[in-house]
């Protein structure tokens, strides 16, 4: 039994390595599944709390045009997260069970989104950085191994290019306008620089799980490089924006043909992990409260289609006894 | 300047616009995310419609004016859409009993507007009919499912329904400007419409196992400009970043 499985490990993971795709009905290690549902759950959980920050701007978005960016925006995250939950739904998990997991604190989603949106220039921000961060741990995802995950990411991909493009267009027309204007943007950026560096996660030396995920495929890159790669697509763009990175060390390294960058407050990081960032509390509460609210509609609704069903029911048999 | 069709191009636009609005508050807040994206959903087609009706009516002003600078500059008292667009969310009965009710005659009238003599009218109507049915086809199937659900989901949408279908008169109390409309041929006669529209919600309401409120009417004149006062602080989020930031392009 025990030379079985061992089997069935060493068979998979070569077909891993050869490029093949897992599928939900294939064998896989309990490890690969578990990894699986909190992987793909917690980046579903991220669209929907990521909902929250940008949706609180919708109401006092400063044109027609703009509304309509960040509804639709907003509205691709929920599809998103639609899309990921039925991705993760395939290893035998429910979506119940993942809000839940979710409501009561279990499952993590991007720190990220605990920060507040304070001014029109955050929505702007946002799109430009945490959708380009996102791009670029998603790009990776896209050659991941099991073969659900893979798909939903290179969909989701093609509309967070779309997300990262309009919010950097945000950002362009501020800087482009008044001073005001300008000065918005630069705060949006201070306020979110930092944390989208955040967003790739612990140090490499303090990241645990790293190898098992690299041999899966679900990371390619470590956490260090997907952070130093973003930095350096990033920092000409705020060059070009003329804004100024709140970073005084940050400066163009020739030798290593990277960026080098001054060190992340882990210390903030942890904290907001913990649940103790600015808007932990009431990002979570946002999602109970929808849910709780929700819940007699949803009970409307089971109760109705029960109903419509038995009414079908009692009407064919009605048929074949006439 | 064509002051009646400009007014005109307001009532139609600013319903989408406060209805949108209301919609567009729920987002990310759904009881799930399918209704999440759904009323979403709406909400995008509803402001879509609002720049089509503001960006003719910039064009047809006399003085400088912009889809937005009519969207977000108004006072109060210039906002033309009826009273029941404005009414609070509430609770998702609410939301879903003013969808139903505001849907319901919303696709009556663009059905007429298809025919307007105002080309760009019928334009907006002919493009924005597809939306309005399927609008009114949600809204109703959720309707059935709240009145024919539970007992909880029942009195939720009975009460709604008593509270919000009075302001359904409104539609039919026809503005001076909407009696000139109906003359020249740029609008329809509303009253036509009135049969039609109460005895197609009438039939769903119906359906629903819901029951028609006792009071029927009241009084409502949003469309010369006499709000609820919830369109005022509607309208201090709406326009916060236009007020504050006077002059800019964003
Ligand atoms: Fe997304
Ligand atoms: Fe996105």
């Amino acid at each position: 039994m025990k030379n079985n499985i061992h089997d069935l490990e060493e068979k998979f993971q070569a077909r891993i390595d050869a490029g093949e795709k897992i599928e939900p009905k294939d064998w896989m290690p309990e490890k690969y599944r578990k990894t699986h549902i909190r992987q793909i759950s917690q980046h579903a959980h991220s669209e929907i709390v990521g909902m929250l920050p940008e949706g609180n701007w919708i109401t006092r978005a400063p044109s027609l045009r703009r509304k309509l960016g960040l509804l639709a925006k907003v509205q691709d995250e929920a599809g998103h997260g639609l899309y990921l939950y039925s991705a993760a739904e395939t290893l035998g998990i429910s979506r119940d069970q993942m809000f839940d997991q979710l409501h009561t604190g279990k499952a993590k989603y991007s720190s990220i989104f605990n920060y507040p949106t304070l001014s029109w220039a955050d929505i702007g921000a946002i799109g430009w950085l945490v959708d380009g961060a996102a791009i670029i741990n998603q790009v990776m995802l896209t050659r991941t191994s099991f073969g659900p995950y893979a798909r939903a990411m290179v969909r989701i991909c093609k509309e967070e290019s779309f997300h990262q493009r309009q919010g950097y267009e945000i950002m362009l027309g501020l800087c482009r306008g008044t001073e005001e204007q300008k000065e918005m943007a630069q705060d949006a950026l201070n306020r979110f620089w930092w944390p989208s560096l955040m967003m790739f996660g612990p140090k490499d030396e303090d990241s645990p799980n790293t190898e098992q995920s690299v041999k899966w495929k679900i990371k390619r890159k470590t956490n260090d490089e997907l952070r130093q790669e973003f930095i350096d697509i990033t920092v000409p763009q705020a060059d070009f924006l003329g804004l100024k990175m709140p970073d005084p060390d940050l400066k163009w390294n020739e030798e290593r043909g990277h960026y080098d960058f001054g060190e992340i407050d882990w210390d903030e990081f942890w904290q907001v992990v913990k649940g103790n960032g600015p808007c932990n509390k009431e990002r979570l509460k946002a999602r109970t409260d929808a849910w709780d609210e929700g819940a007699w509609v949803r009970d409307a609704a089971n109760a109705y289609a029960e109903k419509q069903s038995l009414k079908k029911q009692s009407e064919n048999n009605k048929k074949i006894a006439s | 300047m064509d002051n009646s069709l400009y007014q005109y191009l307001l009532i139609l636009g600013d319903n989408s616009m406060i209805l949108g609005h209301r919609l567009s508050e729920l987002c990310g807040h759904g009881p799930t995310l399918e209704t999440d994206i759904a009323l979403t959903n709406i909400s995008l087609d509803l402001f879509g419609q609002v720049r089509s009706y503001f960006q003719y009516a910039a064009k047809i002003a006399d003085s400088e004016q912009t889809e937005d600078s009519i969207a977000f500059l108004r006072t109060e008292r210039k906002y033309r859409n009826v009273l029941l667009v404005e009414q609070e969310n509430v609770d998702f009965a609410h939301v879903i009993v003013r969808q139903f009710l505001f849907d319901g005659f919303h696709k009556l009238l663009l059905e007429q507007l298809m025919q307007s003599k105002d080309e760009t009218i019928s334009a907006i109507a002919h493009k924005s009919i597809k939306e309005s049915k399927y609008h009114y086809r949600f809204s109703g199937d959720w309707l059935k499912r709240l009145g024919d659900g539970t007992e909880v989901s029942h009195k939720k949408a009975q009460d709604a329904l008593n509270k919000l279908y009075p302001f359904t008169n409104e539609f039919f109390l026809e503005s001076d400007i909407e009696k000139e409309m109906s003359a020249k041929g740029i609008g329809p006669n509303l009253n036509i419409l009135k049969e039609t529209y109460y005895s197609n919600i009438h039939q769903i309401i119906a359906e629903a196992n819901l029951t028609l409120p006792i009071e029927k009417q009241r009084v409502a004149k949003g469309k010369l400009g006499y709000h609820t006062e919830n369109l005022g602080y509607i309208l201090a989020e709406l326009q916060y970043m236009q007020r504050t930031y006077p002059n800019m392009q964003w």
